[in-house]
């Protein structure tokens, strides 16, 4: 009973963290229309900005700093290797943003060095639930997830810009025709997607204190199957989708026979998704004109 | 044989709730030249992909030269004798003219070669390769491209596109050919010539020519007989100046 | 131009590369030794370039991107290596293990292929690239969780010894015949068809084109050479891990074929010996967590490259400053403009700009029938 509580409660705050980065591809994936490769990688670098300003002791000042700084990376980069491209094919873009994801983690390991450096943002500690002891941040973690959830549905659904945001994924070119600044809408699109990969960096640290050049690049593709199982550009589709994933990781990796396999299981369901129902649960269909 | 070279008996489809297309009975015979008509939205373009297979249709079915034709890919329905142009230009861009042409015609039995022969170069790759270029070369001589065979797709400009793309729907060696608004983006010059364009290909191939045009004059010019659409329907049909004269047809329209 | 000297161009990369195999081989067969590390630079160079073009037959010429080129060559690697390990104690450690172990690492790869083309059937773009790095992760872990006695688990899979001072021979004729199959099957109609493809699938299908054997075809080959070139890896490194197959050595290929210029098999081949030679160089200066600073170096260059080809804004500089026009240039000063000659040497430059717009304007996201709906009808 406890080792089931304890798989369902670890499985939920993976896919806290999950649902967060997979809600900042799907916002990404629906407005700009492309696959942000580099989206893991800052939440990397959200780690190691919360790692270095911890030096501060204030944990709230290094989450804001993250925040800024992850927001300000992903403003550039969107700026210099994407919006070039706009126009151009899908391909081009998708090949840039496997560059983009490269280059950080280089720049990363350069900086940093390979080893991954230790750092401890703030120690909730344990409950007892149901016998089961549970960490607070996982809870947290849950917890923070759904309020961004739902504070971004009521800002898609009833602000301007949200509405906007809506018209650009629809169709950029008549949004563009009724006045909406389109690059603009798109630059915080990224900003927005930035600021909830440096949240997930900070869920990441609070699971497991390290933080290597690599942390993002896994999770980063996990988080896209979640997306994609979530139905790519649906809001609660992502957090759907993410939750899922967690919990298929957190029971895979309970069951000895089947543990090591655990990535190849995640993959295998993301391939099957794709194949059989390749808009997901919550997603639109969307066509070709011919 | 059949008397009809294409006949669509009772074809409908529905999107959802909305019927796009229904009831639609056309008989085309053989070397006719036959116009698809009617108001933006009519479902025009939707019967075209009914014909080529793009969309399977919810009701009825069509028979090309009396055999049943429902159910296939597009691949299959264009090598049994469908060919057509798009409305929106489809060519191969980054591909030259010569080749664009040459896609057209590699599916022809005439010009077989299995990937294995190619690989290895064996007698037969050559021989095609050679008699595929000529008689694209012969093609595009019909349509004044030839010059331009080595200009790369997207350098062609706009008029001469719409002629490659209707020398690449001939080189599939069609029995029937689909022309999705021919003279679209045409200065009346170029619709004339055109319009001859189109006769020469009838008289030559002993092609039947279905074509979706919104041209009146062109469509009276050229066309024998018309179907006219509106909302999916069969608004009137049957020989050009009586249907375009149809007091309906008309309303359809000008919209009354 | 004749047309003898047509076919010459042609077959310019093979003369380069036959030649310098031949040379190299005559050296060693009457008694020249080489350097071990030479030899074993040469060994990696030719499998660098045949996973280069192989994997530039999916995504230069059919436009679709495959991030689990190193999952195909993970397979041939391992079953070619554990077949071979199997065989020597009976048919000895000579060319007929190897190429069997050749057939079977091959074949088992191609077999993948076809797994991996059926998703490239209904999937396009994103999607399909994921499904491909999800399909090398995939083959990555089955490996490494394999027990000791099958393939070695996480401590890899010992294949045998090949005498080296030959070994590159064997290597530099898979590249020949990697090339023969890959160029003369681009240079035929079925190259055609798959470039079609490429530019406009719907439009190649209402040519007759069969896009579910061409795009099997292209994905089949491409593995079948990965596999292949898996095979001449496990046989030039004694040993063969899972780890090294992973996501980051598929991007490796995926650099060679860009900057080769995508759809230029040439340039494939180039840009794959370039590399393979500098990683090998600045393996003995970059050391530590100095290593680091090569994958910064194909970063930059990925993403300047792919920006410098498609950038719409920088359209009109390509087109002044590229080689295709300066040598159109050329030809036109020395020909009278009329007569425009016959293109099938043009080949090389019609794709390398990788213009792919057209292609993709059609919609990336899947469609999941055969049942679509115009916006707004036919205007």
């Amino acid at each position: 009973m406890e080792i089931i509580l304890s798989t369902l409660i670890n499985g939920l705050s993976l896919g806290g963290i999950y649902a967060m980065i997979a809600l900042g591809y799907t916002m990404v994936y629906g407005i700009a229309k492309m696959l942000n490769f580099a989206h893991g990688d800052i939440i990397m670098i959200g780690g190691y900005v919360i790692f270095v300003t911890m030096a501060t002791g204030n944990p709230l000042i290094a989450i804001a700093v993250a925040v800024v700084a992850c927001v300000i990376l992903g403003v550039t980069i969107e700026k210099i290797a994407y919006k070039p491209l706009r126009g151009a094919s899908p391909l081009a873009v998708l090949i840039t943003a496997i560059g983009v994801s490269y280059l950080l983690q280089s720049l990363a390991q350069i900086i940093f060095g390979s080893a991954p450096k230790m750092v401890t943002v703030y120690d909730f500690g344990t409950i007892k639930l149901l016998g089961a002891t549970v960490q607070i941040s996982a809870l947290v973690t849950l917890a923070v997830t759904v309020v961004v959830m739902v504070v971004l549905t009521l800002f898609i659904k009833y602000t301007r810009l949200g509405r906007a945001m809506i018209a650009v994924s629809e169709d950029r070119g008549a949004a563009q025709l009724m006045g909406i600044d389109v690059n603009g809408i798109i630059t915080i699109t990224f900003a927005i997607g930035s600021a909830l990969a440096a949240l997930a960096g900070l869920f990441y640290l609070l699971k497991a204190p390290s933080v290597s050049s690599t942390l993002g690049a896994m999770p980063g593709i996990k988080a896209f199957t979640a997306a994609v199982i979530g139905g790519i550009g649906s809001i609660p589709g992502a957090m759907l989708g993410g939750i899922l994933l967690g919990m298929v990781e957190s029971i895979s990796y309970k069951i000895t026979a089947i543990a090591p396999y655990t990535d190849a299981i995640e993959f295998s369901i993301l391939i099957v998704i794709l194949l059989v129902r390749p808009n997901g649960f919550l997603g639109k269909k969307r066509r070709e004109k011919v | 044989m059949s008397e009809y070279i294409l006949e669509t008996k009772d074809l409908g489809i529905s999107f959802g709730g909305l019927k796009a297309a229904q009831n639609v009975d056309i008989k085309i015979r053989k070397r006719q030249i036959y116009g698809l008509i009617g108001p933006n939205g009519a479902g025009k373009t939707t019967i075209f992909n009914l014909l080529t297979c793009v969309y399977k249709p919810t009701t009825g079915t069509f028979y090309l030269d009396g055999q049943e034709m429902k159910g296939l890919t597009p691949d299959k329905i264009n090598q049994r004798g469908i060919a057509r142009t798009f409305q929106n230009i489809r060519l191969f861009n980054n591909m030259t003219v010569v080749r664009n042409v040459m896609v057209g015609l590699q599916h022809r039995p005439e010009y077989k070669c299995s990937v294995f022969e190619s690989i290895f170069r064996l007698p037969r790759h050559f021989k095609v390769e050679k008699a595929m270029r000529e008689k694209a070369k012969e093609l595009l001589r019909i349509f004044d491209l030839e010059q331009e065979r080595n200009a790369l797709a997207c350098n062609l400009p706009y008029g001469k596109q719409r002629k490659l793309e209707i020398a690449r729907a001939l080189a599939t060696d069609p029995k029937l050919l689909l022309l999705d608004e021919p003279a679209a983006g045409m200065n009346p010059h170029e619709t004339e010539d055109l319009a001859r364009t189109i006769r020469k290909i009838r008289d030559e191939f002993d092609m039947t020519i279905l074509l979706i045009e919104h041209d009146m004059s062109f469509v009276s010019g050229l066309c024998d007989e018309v179907t006219v659409l509106n909302f999916g329907t069969i608004l009137a049909q049957g020989d050009t100046k009586t249907a375009l004269a149809d007091p309906e047809v008309i309303k359809a329209y000008i919209g009354g | 131009m004749t047309l003898k000297k047509l076919k010459l161009r042609h077959y310019l990369n093979y003369m380069v590369i036959g030649t310098v195999t031949a040379v190299l081989a005559g050296m060693v067969l009457t008694g020249y030794k080489f350097d071990n590390s030479l030899l074993f630079l040469l060994e990696k160079i030719a499998i660098s370039i045949i996973l280069a073009v192989s994997l530039s037959l999916v995504v230069g010429f059919l436009g679709e991107l495959s991030l689990g080129h190193a999952g195909f060559m993970c397979v041939g690697a391992y079953l070619g290596g554990k077949i071979a390990a199997l065989l020597v104690p009976t048919l000895g450690n000579g060319p007929l293990t190897f190429l069997i172990a050749l057939l079977a690492g091959g074949g088992a790869a191609a077999v993948c292929g076809i797994i991996i083309g059926i998703p490239a059937l209904r999937l396009r773009g994103d999607y399909l690239a994921i499904v491909t790095l999800a399909f090398g992760e995939i083959v990555k872990s089955l490996f490494q969780n394999s027990s000791d006695e099958t393939f070695g688990g996480s401590l890899g899979l010992n294949t045998p010894r090949y005498d080296k001072n030959y070994l590159f021979i064997f290597a530099f004729v898979l590249v020949l015949l990697t090339l023969m199959v890959v160029q003369n099957l681009m240079r035929s109609k079925h190259g055609r068809a798959i470039t079609a493809i490429r530019d406009n699938e719907i439009a190649a299908r209402a040519t007759g084109t069969n896009v579910t054997k061409y795009k099997l075809l292209a994905f089949t080959l491409s593995a079948a050479f990965a596999g292949i070139a898996g095979v001449l890896y496990s046989y030039s490194n004694y040993t063969v891990q899972s780890m090294k197959f992973g996501y980051n050595y598929s991007i490796e290929i995926l650099v060679m074929v860009v900057l080769g210029g995508m759809g230029s098999i040439n340039g494939s081949i180039i840009a794959a010996a370039l590399i393979t030679f500098l990683n090998t160089k600045l393996a003995t200066i970059l050391t530590g967590d100095l290593a680091v600073l090569q994958n910064l170096f194909y970063a930059l260059i990925l993403i300047a490259i792919v920006i410098y080809n498609n950038a719409p804004a920088l359209k009109g500089f390509r087109d002044k400053y590229n080689l295709s026009a300066f040598a159109d240039k050329i030809r036109k000063s020395r020909n009278d403009p009329g007569h425009v000659k016959d293109d099938k040497a043009k080949w090389d430059v019609v794709p390398t700009k990788i213009e792919m717009n057209e292609i993709l304007s059609v919609d990336l996201t899947p469609q999941d029938s055969s049942v679509t709906w115009e916006k707004g009808g036919p205007k």
